[in-house]
């Protein structure tokens, strides 16, 4: 992961996690604490510097808002996380492991699985399709096992057990009546449900959510809301990108401020409310 | 939505029977035309045995470019380069040793037939891979760009004088240059039924065969048991691309073929799907191409222009791409209609009215519209010269379905990507039933349900 020679936080909390089977309670597990870490991020295009230097991290087991006015770079922050950019310089470490500039795929196959902005449904392909397509790790991936006569066997026992998963997850989230529809007739609602809930249908520890209310009615925006809480309740960790400051304000127990490519502040709700800086942010002081 | 629509709806046995219709009335049709021509029973033979021919290789090829378009979105117009190197590999390994002063200038390495043809597919499905390599981590015009590239360049290759013979462990080989090689390896039927000791039992249906033709009839059953083979390989095409299709190999190309980013989003290796899916389509390719070309006493590049390409193309935007039945049925129609139709259109007329006087020039042909109004003379003009117009009826028919049919015959057919039907598990159905009221029982009632859902979404989602 590193060299012996300069050995990362991680390797020395590692370290001491096993020197000292946990004793130092509260600097220990620096990882398992915070899943994602994120250092000193930063990505240009041509001359506009996006994101500069941004820093932060994420609590396990957290509903995380990232917010900032238009143009601070919380979409190409998500970009970059998710491999879907390549840095200019910066780290990102998830699990403990070091992962800036990976593959999209390879990160999702981590555990790290996030949605689009505009709810990028495959609409050619039915709900079901879409929801079959997204477990890792399927084997009748390989073309060899899926065309080979008794090997296929095998493939249908696998597709057999995903189809009961996909169907309870689309019990789940209340879509089991479209089932058979083309994701394409959607409306835009049924969308951002469809898109979550392919993508947890991926097993992942941290689900990164790209405004996953935007243009949702307010009651879907509930349900969602909800969903969202239940699942993060069982475990998940979320790191959402929102515009609406109440929504984030009401849910979210950790708020990153992202101001011109960097973090502003963070806190929680209550800090962040009351923070001079991001409200001159949001109402256009420094530009 | 449309009349056509119905009519595909209503053919009993669903898509099956409409092959097998559509493959009824083209055979209809010709064994009608040829009675209008006067043919004898060997030319009756005869033209069932080219039409078979020409619906199985198109129907081949139309299958395999719908894994590459159809399924992948992969846009592949360098189909005629991969079967190229598929018959030319194939003959280099096949073609028996060089013998000095022997009709063939150049030798083969003197392989089973069969070792050829693996050759063959393995080296277009190399020559894919090399070509996918670079192009599929651009956007998707770029391949169009690379692959009809390279298909000219490998025409241009194998009409070099460097490639026109060489040495190859200590044998002299080549590929012939212009002047074309001669395929002078066993013939496939013989070496076929001689692999499986039938060799004398086909000699004895060649002979069974005179009761009806009595003058040589082993060309007419040639041709027919070859077509035959052909039929049977656009089964086992079929039966490959359907498992492939319906697999959740299938299932990654068809996200990548919607939307590559969220493919690999959810974890998947697009580049590497990607490059199998283009591999298996170009090996597909460059075996339609072998048994397109085997029976044939030699092989010149110049078959192999980009136009074969598009050929494969309108057969399947015929058929519908995405659609492996509408693949064989794009095959089938583009075969009996477009590619052998015109050539019978014309015989025909010229065989009914044997005294018509056609132009002999466009001049002569557009004059009388001109001075007098008379269209006679033009209209016998372009039947005289229908052949030639082939291309252009071709576009005609591409520009017709592209209006009124963009999806082509069989392109709202969906087929699932899955290896079992996805309607709710029965175990599932039997949990919730009690405990839930609101329990949608399964597919049945679901399908009622979404139909009103899209009819009450629509007006706002085709935006």
């Amino acid at each position: 992961m590193s060299d012996a020679s300069n050995p990362s936080v991680d390797d020395v909390a590692n370290k001491v996690d096993d020197d000292a089977l946990g004793a130092f309670a509260s600097g220990v597990d620096t990882t398992e604490q915070f899943p994602l870490q994120v250092e000193g991020l930063r990505k240009s295009f041509g001359g506009i510097t996006a994101v500069d230097g941004a820093s932060f991290e994420v609590e396990a087991g957290t509903l995380t808002g990232l917010i900032g006015p238009n143009g601070a770079g919380k979409s190409t922050t998500f970009n970059l996380i998710t491999g879907m950019l390549k840095p200019d310089a910066g780290t990102v470490t998830f699990n403990g492991e070091d992962i800036t500039g990976l593959e999209p795929h390879e990160i999702a196959n981590r555990g790290m699985v996030r949605t689009f902005q505009i709810a990028r449904e495959l609409s050619d392909m039915t709900v079901l399709e879409n929801m079959m397509l997204a477990p890792k790790h399927q084997r009748g991936e390989a073309l060899w096992r899926s065309v080979t006569p008794v090997l296929r066997d095998d493939v249908r026992e696998q597709e057999e057990e995903l189809l009961e998963r996909v169907w309870e997850v689309l019990d789940f989230f209340d879509i089991d009546h479209i089932a058979h529809e083309y994701a394409g007739n959607l409306s835009g609602g049924q969308r951002k449900l469809l898109e979550m809930a392919r993508a947890l249908l991926t097993d992942p520890d941290m689900l990164l959510l790209d405004e996953p209310f935007a243009g949702v009615n307010p009651t879907l925006e509930k349900k969602l809301l909800e969903h969202v809480h239940e699942l993060r309740e069982q475990g998940y960790t979320f790191l959402l990108v929102e515009h609406d400051m109440d929504l984030i304000m009401n849910n979210c127990e950790h708020v990153i401020v992202l101001h011109q490519g960097q973090v502003l502040t963070e806190g929680t709700p209550d800090d962040i409310r009351s923070n001079e800086e991001v409200i001159e942010a949001y109402l256009g002081g420094t530009v | 939505m449309s009349v056509k629509e119905d009519i595909t709806a209503r053919v009993p046995g669903g898509d099956t029977g409409l092959i097998v219709l559509v493959l009824a009335s083209a055979y209809l049709l010709y064994l009608l035309a040829g009675i209008g021509l006067g043919y004898d029973l060997r030319g009756q033979l005869n033209s069932i045995a080219t039409l078979t021919f020409y619906i199985g290789v198109f129907a081949m090829l139309s299958l395999a470019l719908n894994l590459h378009w159809g399924y992948t979105g992969l846009f592949n117009i360098g189909i005629v380069g991969f079967m190229a190197v598929g018959v030319y590999v194939m003959a280099l390994v096949s073609k028996p040793l060089y013998v000095a002063g022997g009709a063939a200038q150049v030798g083969g390495l003197g392989l089973p037939l069969w070792v050829g043809i693996l050759a063959g597919m393995l080296a277009a499905a190399i020559l894919g891979f090399v070509v996918a390599l670079p192009a599929l981590r651009l956007r998707a015009d770029y391949l169009a760009i690379v692959t009809i590239a390279m298909s000219e360049i490998v025409r241009f290759s194998f009409l070099s004088g460097d490639l026109q013979a060489f040495s190859l462990m200590g044998t002299r080989v080549g590929f012939g240059g212009g002047s074309g090689l001669i395929l002078d390896f066993t013939p496939p039927l013989e070496a076929l039924f001689q692999a499986f000791g039938l060799w004398g039992v086909y000699n004895g249906l060649v002979d069974a065969f005179r009761a009806i033709v009595p003058t040589n009839p082993k060309p007419v059953v040639d041709g027919l048991i070859y077509g035959l083979l052909l039929l049977g390989f656009v089964v086992a095409f079929y039966w490959l691309l359907k498992r492939t299709g319906e697999s959740p190999f299938g299932r990654v190309l068809k996200a990548i073929r919607e939307d590559e980013d969220v493919a690999n989003a959810l974890g998947k290796n697009t580049d590497g799907f990607k490059i199998k899916s283009f591999m298996l389509g170009c090996a597909l390719m460059g075996l339609a191409g072998i048994l397109w070309l085997m029976p044939q006493g030699a092989v010149t590049p110049n078959f192999f222009r980009p136009r074969v390409t598009f050929f494969v193309w309108i057969a399947l935007i015929i058929g519908g791409a995405g659609s492996n039945t509408g693949s064989v049925l794009g095959g089938a129609v583009f075969a009996a209609v477009l590619y052998q139709g015109p050539r019978y259109f014309q015989n025909l007329v010229s065989t009914v009215f044997p005294n018509l006087d056609s132009p002999s020039g466009f001049g002569q042909a557009i004059s009388p519209l001109i001075s007098s109004f008379d269209p006679v003379p033009f209209l016998l003009y372009t039947i005289d010269s229908i052949r030639q117009l082939q291309l252009v009826v071709m576009g005609l028919v591409l520009i017709w379905l592209m209006h009124n049919r963009p999806e082509g015959l069989l392109g709202h057919r969906k087929e699932t990507a899955s290896v079992i039907p996805l309607s709710r598990p029965k175990s599932m159905v039997a949990a919730d039933g009690g405990a839930d009221e609101s329990v949608r029982t399964d597919g049945g009632v679901d399908e009622g349900d979404s139909t009103v859902d899209r009819e009450s979404n629509g007006g706002v989602d085709d935006e």
